[in-house]
């Protein structure tokens, strides 16, 4: 098996002329935590969206643990093994936490319309196990039990987010995107979401793979950082590496140059 | 006035279903249903033994929909189309061909699964909209062809479809048919109840809710509608069954847009995706116009006046709560 989990080649984007990835290269060990990383609009997003199949690359080649994933259907990834969670928070509304985790499990289950209507011994086996699996992702995040039955969006900020991660947790994932899982968190959330990405890597054995702007977070978590600025590639490395390339500190302060003229 | 008492009758039923509902409580109403079923015909002139089947049809019909509309989201203008198939595949097999009533029933849901993975299969990658103008389409299609082809018998129709036994018991006054519509309502509740509990309902909520996280979190959502769209199908084909062999005549009139508009409206009216609500809203539809016969003429105005009260103090529909 090699070290390489997801590989990107040469991949490029664009809508209508206007290119969002020009031929990124980018890897993903396993058992790996990296960030992905850049200002505002560098294609970060887009570059998720590539990989789980809901933006059409028109160029290049996504490997996936030993699977072609160019211009695969999203259920479809998701059933070999990426999960994601988005950006500004997307639960079903209207259902109930739990509900929200099991959705999780359907490319993991099997049971069809007959085997419900007969409700046969093998359906409702599986009902339990999907409960069960939903329940102890859900407490693997650290959502409390008596949040459990609640509709999943009156559950605070925090929580949401937690239930989200649940939720692709209940996929059963290889690798885990995060889109932003630090924003709108208070500090003691943050930190707690920190531990929960370190279990999530060395209690489960998934690769997590994080976009995120704070930088603290990015800093203190990844093991390995990429740097994309106006949809390319411009640096990778070891956090402390990254923070003294000269080309990054110029993509994030040449920003911050233009906001202290204002 | 009707809008005020059926307010009131929706508060109290949201009393006892959010209440203390116990297990028990919930079975000792189902029986209580099941034996006012039971006794109706008894209770009954034959008249009303006649309107009562014909609504229990329509909660077949309902119940289908609602697969569709309700759980899966997909706006169906021409469901009429399945229940017309259901009813010329027997009406044509039964006369012509002289093939066994309980043959034909499985032909019947033969075909209306096969319109339904050809109509689908294409239409449902499309909004909601688009599905919506296909779909009437559809059912315009098949009206059009009942009225005008040979074999199902033009404007005219089928006449002399003949009444089926089963297991040496001839299923034809009105309360033979009566007690089969009983037991197909019941059947299509339980069936209705099960699915909406299962991973497949759950996978339609989920579609319906948010398409693009449905298909992140791995549920094909073009299968996962397809699948609602042929089990309503097979609804109306059943239901389309029994109503040509209860008449022992079909025409095309009995399939038109408004057929397909009426068993939406009860779906909506009741309020969509929740079963008890759904079959309030075909018992309404249904037997509306007829309690309210008396006021003659007026009583399709005092009807839609009704509904549109309905319809602006309760736009979730009668039954209250969620899915």
């Amino acid at each position: 098996m090699s070290t390489t989990l997801l590989s990107i080649e040469a991949l490029s984007l664009s809508f209508a002329g206007n290119k969002v990835l020009d031929c990124v290269d980018f890897t993903v060990s396993r058992n790996a935590i990296a960030s992905l990383i850049g200002p505002n609009g560098a294609g970060k997003t887009s570059l998720f969206n590539c990989m789980t199949g809901f933006y059409r690359p028109q160029r290049g080649t996504i490997r996936f643990d030993g699977h072609d994933m160019t211009g695969r259907k999203p259920h479809i990834i998701t059933a070999l093994g990426i999960a994601r969670t988005f950006q500004n928070l997307r639960l079903f509304r209207e259902m109930t936490v739990l509900e929200n985790v099991m959705s999780g499990l359907h490319c993991r289950s099997r049971a069809g319309a007959l085997a419900a209507i007969f409700a046969t011994r093998a359906q409702r086996a599986e009902e339990g196990e999907i409960v069960n699996f939903a329940k102890h992702c859900l407490a693997f995040a650290g959502v409390a039990e008596t949040k459990w039955d609640r509709r999943a969006t009156t559950l605070a900020y925090g929580d949401q987010r937690r239930v989200e991660i649940a939720r692709a947790l209940a996929t059963k994932p290889k690798l885990l995107l995060l889109d932003e899982p630090a924003a709108g968190l208070n500090t003691a959330e943050k930190d707690e979401l920190i531990t929960l990405i370190r279990r999530i890597r060395d209690e489960i054995g998934i690769s997590v793979l994080l976009i995120e702007h704070n930088t603290a977070l990015v800093m203190n978590v990844s093991e390995r950082i990429s740097v994309l600025d106006h949809g390319e590639m411009i640096a990778e490395g070891a956090p402390e590496n990254i923070q003294e390339n000269p080309r990054v500190i110029e993509a994030y302060l040449g920003e911050a140059g233009e906001e202290m003229a204002l | 006035m009707i809008a005020t008492a059926l307010r009131r009758a929706g508060h109290l039923v949201l009393r006892f279903s959010r209440g203390p509902c116990s297990p028990f409580m919930r079975r000792a109403g189902v029986a209580i249903i099941l034996a006012f079923m039971a006794l109706a015909p008894f209770v009954l002139h034959s008249y009303g033994i006649v309107i009562l089947t014909n609504a229990l049809l329509y909660i077949i019909l309902a119940l289908g929909l609602n697969i569709v509309v309700g759980y899966a989201g997909l706006l169906d203008l021409g469901y009429a189309a399945f229940f017309a198939v259901g009813a010329y595949t027997v009406g044509i097999l039964t006369l012509n061909f002289t093939v066994d009533f309980w043959l034909t029933l499985l032909v019947a849901v033969f075909n209306a699964a096969l319109a339904g993975v050809v109509i689908g299969g294409p239409t449902l990658r499309l909004r909601s909209d688009y599905l919506a103008i296909v779909t009437l389409g559809f059912g315009e299609i098949v009206r059009l062809c009942a009225r005008n082809l040979s074999i199902t018998g033009k404007a005219t129709g089928l006449t002399g479809i003949e009444q089926p036994w089963i297991f040496g018991w001839h299923i034809d006054t009105p309360r033979d048919f009566y007690y089969v519509f009983c037991v197909l309502t019941v059947m299509a509740v339980i069936v209705s109840t099960r699915l909406a509990k299962s991973r497949l309902g759950r996978a339609w909520l989920y579609v319906r809710h948010d398409e693009d996280v449905a298909e992140a979190m791995g549920i094909n959502r073009t299968t996962v509608k397809l699948q609602a769209y042929v089990i309503g199908a097979i609804f109306a084909s059943i239901g389309g069954a029994f109503f040509a062999v209860n008449l022992g005549a079909i025409s095309p009139q009995s399939f038109s847009f408004s057929q397909s508009v009426i068993i939406l409206m009860a779906v909506i009216l009741g309020g969509m995706g929740k079963i008890p609500g759904v079959i309030l809203g075909a018992l309404i539809i249904i037997l509306g116009p007829e309690l309210l016969r008396d006021i003659g003429q007026l009583r399709l105005l005092v009807f839609a006046i009704g509904l549109l009260a309905i319809m602006l103090f309760r736009p979730g529909g009668i039954w209250p709560g969620r899915i």
